[in-house]
């Protein structure tokens, strides 16, 4: 990371910014605050150039032509897959999460290439859009307490041999392959189909982030106290819905 | 002008009848104005019910994500001035509370009809209007699986072959797609706050390029039309420069752009803007909306915010510190079962206030909060939150059942 200032970069607040996930930006901004990080976020627009000296770079959920007009230009821009080669950490949601993988299908139909950040290829389900509460267990080697989230999706994204599955479901359909297996990661490429946003219900994963960008193992402690009471009645709410 | 001379058919007086049954059935059951089952039932026994009712009629159809219930309101006052006129004013916007308002109004010359988006192109098909009023078109949780620019494609393709008078905010740049393929349109520069859904171009994807007031796409040449009418401030400029004063009860500049909007629309009417904006003076709350009352020794303003556009206009109007603020946020099916649209209110906005958080929502709201820096209390119920304010005005700010819970509450 640079000497300074941890560099939050948000991609493409323009297309990709329809469910709230700008709270994960907020999140990770004001943890670092809190831990006497300063930050210098940048929000990138699909107009301007990815910049590739980013620690964090964070992108969200979208709809179906935004999305594939968000990987023509992210393609086009090579920026993305430029920062993450010299180690830049990316945490991506729904319809960014898919933009990382190989391909998915878009708006009109058609498999789309993807940036290959992700061993994940996604297609569309036949059936309902997967909504409601969700919680799943993380991958252990990450040491993070339960995945709480809310999904509303219709994707289906298979993981290749490369990549692992950050959390195992308890309850809802996250990869929606029906084997259990929610959102993937490698290394320090992120995705999730998990919105609330993702962050707001698991501040320990904006510390994860943070963690990696400055390497270090721990943080100084914060309250967490709203973060706490809110964890607990979602997953009650995902275990025992209304 | 419509003329009441065509009488309905026997079919059509036997489906109002019914509807009207149905109805006393329904509020004599407690199940609220019966409105909505009349309408389905009249529906049932005919119909083409809707059309037959609406033929006798100079109709207007008023729609938009915020903004219609007031705007119906607004210009049903205005038009008032040129003769009877039907309205759907409490709001029950699909095609049975529209035909059961319409049942109802057997003498009046204007209908002033708030459709919700997604049956406009439908019902703009049936009633054959004189005028089409579209004020504004941003994201709504509910509305999910139906992006907010296929509403206005959707808008577009209805509206392509439409004979209305189209009258369209202009500074709307999903509104202006939706608009722009009708032969006969209006543009009124009626301001838009919430920026955030118009980024892309609705025509080529593109980027906007949003100057100031202006907007255009940088790639294809879709841009914002010349405005003929404007809002400007507290007054409204017509087509002849002339600008005239607006003076409402209701509070906000979001009130103002309605205003603006129902004046264009008056004009297309033959209702002169002097005319039309002093009659809109005598519009107080509208469904509870912006009332004030009193509770527990304190003087609450009731003020309702369903989506992130409508928080934004909100937070514009609601008195300054040290006024203390309730939020309440619900996510019960009419509200959307989401609640992640919180993240897109610039809550920051609500600095120096006094804060008090309920409703079933409120640690999502805790959250947003803190992670705003901002200070909050979080209180177990409006009592409560109430009485954790001094004596005088409080803003209390709820989406959609959170404000029903609110009115029943307070007893208005
Ligand atoms: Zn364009």
């Amino acid at each position: 990371m640079s000497e300074s200032s941890l560099r939050l970069v948000w991609v493409y607040p323009d297309l990709l910014s329809t469910y709230g996930d700008q709270g994960n930006a907020l999140v990770v901004e004001r943890r670092a605050v809190q831990r006497r990080v300063p930050v210098t976020r940048v929000d990138v627009r699909s107009d301007h150039a990815v910049p590739t000296s980013g620690d964090i770079y964070l992108i969200g959920g979208g709809e179906d032509r935004p999305q594939r007009l968000a990987a023509e230009r992210l393609r086009r821009d090579g920026g993305l897959n430029r920062a993450v080669a010299n180690g830049a950490i990316v945490f991506s949601v729904c319809a960014g999460y898919q933009i990382l993988g190989h391909e998915f299908i878009n708006d009109l139909g058609r498999p789309e290439p993807g940036l290959g950040l992700l061993d994940v290829v996604s297609t569309r389900g036949e059936g309902d859009r997967c909504v409601g509460d969700v919680l799943a267990d993380i991958d252990p080697q990450l040491g993070l307490p339960p995945l709480t989230g809310f999904e509303n999706h219709q994707g289906i994204t298979h993981l290749g041999p490369t990549t692992r599955p950050l959390a195992r479901l308890r309850v809802g359909r996250g990869n929606g392959t029906g084997d259990g297996t929610e959102g993937a990661f490698n290394d320090t490429v992120f995705g999730t189909y998990m919105h609330g946003p993702v962050m707001a219900r698991n501040p320990h994963i904006a510390d994860l982030l943070i963690k990696l960008a400055l390497d270090v193992n721990a943080l100084p402690p914060v309250d967490d106290q709203w973060y706490d009471a809110l964890r607990a009645e979602r997953i009650a709410a995902a275990v025992q819905p209304a | 002008m419509a003329a009441n001379s065509e009488p309905l058919s026997p079919r059509a007086k036997l489906a109002v009848t019914a509807g009207r049954a149905a109805a006393a059935v329904s509020r004599a059951a407690g199940k609220g104005s019966g409105s909505v089952i009349g309408g389905k039932v009249a529906l049932r026994f005919d119909p083409d019910l809707l059309a037959r009712l609406a033929r006798h009629l100079d109709v207007v159809l008023v729609s938009a994500t915020n903004g219609k219930t007031t705007t119906t309101r607004l210009l049903a006052e205005a038009l008032r001035a040129g003769g009877p006129v039907v309205s759907n004013a409490l709001g029950a916007n699909m095609p049975a509370g529209i035909t059961s308002a319409l049942a109802g109004g057997s003498d009046a010359r204007f209908g002033v009809i708030e459709v919700d988006e997604k049956y406009l192109a439908g019902v703009a098909r049936d009633v054959a209007p004189k005028a089409i009023a579209l004020l504004n078109l941003s994201r709504d949780q509910l509305d999910r699986a139906a992006e907010t620019r296929m509403l206005a494609e959707k808008w577009r393709e209805g509206l392509a072959g439409s004979e209305a008078i189209i009258i369209a905010n202009a500074d709307d740049p999903l509104i202006t797609w939706a608009a722009s393929s009708s032969p006969t349109v209006v543009w009124v520069a009626a301001g838009q706050s919430w920026k955030d859904d118009a980024w892309s171009c609705p025509s080529c994807g593109g980027v906007l390029q949003r100057p100031d007031d202006d907007w255009y796409c940088g790639e294809c040449g879709f841009r914002r039309p010349t405005p003929t009418w404007a809002l400007s401030g507290d007054h409204v400029v017509d087509p002849y420069g002339v600008a005239w004063p607006i003076h409402l009860q209701l509070p906000g500049r979001a009130n103002k752009s309605n205003a603006a909007m129902s004046a264009a629309v008056a004009a297309a009417f033959g209702i002169d803007p002097k005319v039309a904006l002093e009659r809109m003076f005598k519009v107080q709350a509208v469904a509870g909306r912006y009332d004030v009352v009193s509770f527990l020794q304190r003087d609450l303003r009731l003020l309702l915010a369903k989506n992130p556009a409508g928080w934004l206009e909100t937070f514009s109007l609601i008195d300054g510190p040290p006024t203390p603020v309730i939020l309440s946020v619900n996510a019960r099916g009419a509200d959307g079962t989401d609640t992640s649209w919180l993240w897109d209110v610039d809550y920051t906005r609500l600095a120096g206030h006094p804060i008090m958080v309920i409703g079933d929502r409120k640690l999502d709201l805790a959250v947003r909060l803190e992670v705003a820096g901002l200070q909050f209390r979080v209180c177990a119920n409006l009592d409560e939150a109430v009485r954790a304010a001094p004596p005088g005005r409080i803003e209390a700010i709820a989406n959609y059942t959170a404000f029903q819970d609110l009115r029943r509450r307070v007893g208005n």
